[in-house]
């Protein structure tokens, strides 16, 4: 451990310092603050007339729902597939574990087309399922399983580590009570592990509201019913209206940084129960 | 060996593990099936011209230079923003780390779309550029500004936690011996940290050449010019020129590909040297 009453004796404190504020404000916090000055350049009316509209109001329902949607889809399929990567040995498990991360290595335009190709009427999954009545690209469906794709690493990621240091301890004296083994997991490691489950959903809740790349070729993207937040956006800018881009694009900052900000206070729970 | 009752009857092994890689399979696998086989579904012949095009030439050009400046700033930056904020106490540090990784709650449009309300034609600077004949929307700059945004956070996040667990011992060992500080950084901080500086410019760099919706608000979609591969694979799949959308993106498949390889190769060797120790 470091000693933390000595103060550092090393060099470089001021210069390296002053190299991360300078690029910190000059690349990040400048251009967000942008976003809000300019969301409110012509009055508050403007304001909520272009973040309120109804258009507007059916672009969050979609984004944040379907990201919501998704989430909990990877909740239990990511618990699935973290409590497979950590607690058996099987052919294939590294590779597996491997592949988790593909999502966040796949560009998301690559995905977007390769989700339609599959799930579009003629794909190999779509020829199977509109016939059932289950049509999935052109439509919400189709942002869902975007979205699906998108998350599951941040929940297996993060679920991965805690299950791994859930104590044998604990499940053996659940075991010495007579609980059954399905009885330890509900009444004993899900909720020790609940706290990180939550912390896995918000993160891919995050990341799904905000996506475009990997939605918008599946989405269908008809306004009032399959536009999502980041396009409307998009829209806007194209047609000059940089205030209500702008004005839509701070919902979406303030949303973000409430979950970011409870994403925090969450780990801070964890920690301290933790100890 | 955990006893009986604490692992899962061997059909229940099988059935969660069968679940667990048919998700991962239909999720995942298919996807990056879908794409191989869609680019080279006319052969092979076809799969090079659609690569070699002009455009589909300039765009990977384009990608290349604006991954190359994207990554060496942040990584230049990730350093001394590790180095500040490991070696040093100063109060306010838990805040500076959170608005060091807030590009990564933020939508990409909205990181495109930053720098369009500062540089763009109707933003702040707008017409101060374009008496003066800058361009920085639909051009180069704004590519680079907005990559820059996107992957502003990743080696810096590799590398703030393990250099805080390693702590200045070693830095204050070599001075201490005479070193100077550049040669303590070269020879004492690098090697212990290059694992986790390579992971970092691994992902950085992936993020950086595969990033869409933000160079896409700044982009203004000019084919040869502005547009990057992912943005390429885009125009050409709204032309219906699907297998040569599925070409390109079949190149940038192989950069996934090879992303994953290299990371998951440093994950299993230098595992020790990634992550701050417990």
């Amino acid at each position: 451990m470091p000693s933390r009453v000595r103060r550092s004796r090393l060099p470089g404190f001021g210069l390296s310092l002053g190299i991360t504020i300078l690029w910190l404000s000059l690349i990040v916090l400048i251009p967000i603050s942008s976003v809000f000055v300019k969301s409110v350049s012509q009055g508050w009316g403007a304001f909520w007339a272009a973040a309120g509209s109804p258009r507007a109001l059916a672009a969050y329902r979609l984004s944040f729902g379907a990201a919501a949607i998704a989430a909990a889809v990877n909740c239990v399929f990511g618990l699935l597939v973290a409590w497979v990567l950590v607690r058996y040995r099987f052919a294939g498990r590294r590779l597996l574990g491997a592949l988790i991360d593909l999502p966040l290595a796949l560009p998301t335009a690559v995905a977007g087309i390769a989700l339609t190709a599959i799930y579009a009427d003629t794909g190999p999954l779509g020829r199977l399922l509109e016939p059932l009545g289950l049509p999935i690209a052109y439509r919400p469906a189709g942002v869902v399983v975007a979205l699906t794709f998108i998350g599951l690493p941040f929940v297996v990621r993060t679920v991965e580590p805690v299950l791994a240091e859930v104590s044998s301890e604990m499940e053996e004296a659940a075991l010495t009570l007579g609980a059954t083994r399905l009885q330890t997991f509900s009444k004993v490691i899900l909720p020790t592990i609940a706290p990180t489950l939550a912390t896995g959903f918000a993160l891919a809740f995050a990341r799904g509201a905000g996506e475009y790349g990997s939605v918008i070729f599946i989405a269908g993207n008809m306004p009032f019913k399959s536009e999502i937040a980041p396009l409307l956006i998009i829209t806007q800018l194209e047609e000059y209206n940089y205030a209500g881009a702008a004005a839509i694009a701070c919902v979406m900052l303030v949303i973000s940084f409430a979950v970011l900000l409870l994403l925090n206070l969450l780990q801070h729970w964890q920690a301290r129960r933790h100890g | 060996m955990a006893p009986a009752g604490l692992r899962e009857r061997p059909f229940v092994k099988a059935l969660l593990i069968a679940g667990a890689v048919g998700y991962v399979g239909l999720l995942l696998l298919l996807p990056l099936g879908a794409v191989l086989t869609e680019a080279l579904k006319k052969g092979l012949d076809v799969w090079l011209a659609a690569i070699s095009t002009p455009d589909a030439r300039a765009s990977i050009k384009l990608t290349l230079i604006v991954s190359a400046i994207s990554v060496v700033l942040n990584t230049i930056f990730g350093i001394a923003a590790a180095w500040a904020i490991a070696k040093f106490d100063f109060p306010g540090k838990a805040p500076l780390i959170a608005l060091i990784e807030l590009p990564f709650s933020v939508s990409p449009v909205v990181s495109g779309l930053v720098f369009v309300l500062i540089f763009g034609a109707q933003g702040w600077l707008g017409p101060w550029l374009e008496a003066h004949d800058i361009h920085i929307i639909f051009a180069l700059p704004g590519l680079v500004l907005a990559t820059l945004f996107v992957t502003f956070p990743f080696v810096a996040r590799q590398l703030i936690p393990l250099m805080t667990s390693q702590g200045r011992t070693d830095e204050e060992a070599a001075l201490t011996l005479g070193a100077s500080g550049w040669q303590t950084f070269w020879h004492v901080t690098l090697p212990n940290i290059r694992f986790a500086l390579l992971y970092g410019v691994l992902l950085c760099n992936a993020r950086a050449m595969g990033e869409f919706g933000a160079v896409s608000v700044v982009s203004g979609h000019i084919r040869g010019e502005t547009n990057t591969m992912p943005l390429q694979v885009e125009a050409l799949y709204n032309d219906y020129d699907f297998v040569a959308a599925f070409a390109v993106a079949s190149l940038l498949t192989l950069l996934a590909l090879v992303t994953l390889g290299l990371k998951t190769a440093i994950e299993w060797r230098h595992r020790d040297q990634l992550a701050a120790q417990h």
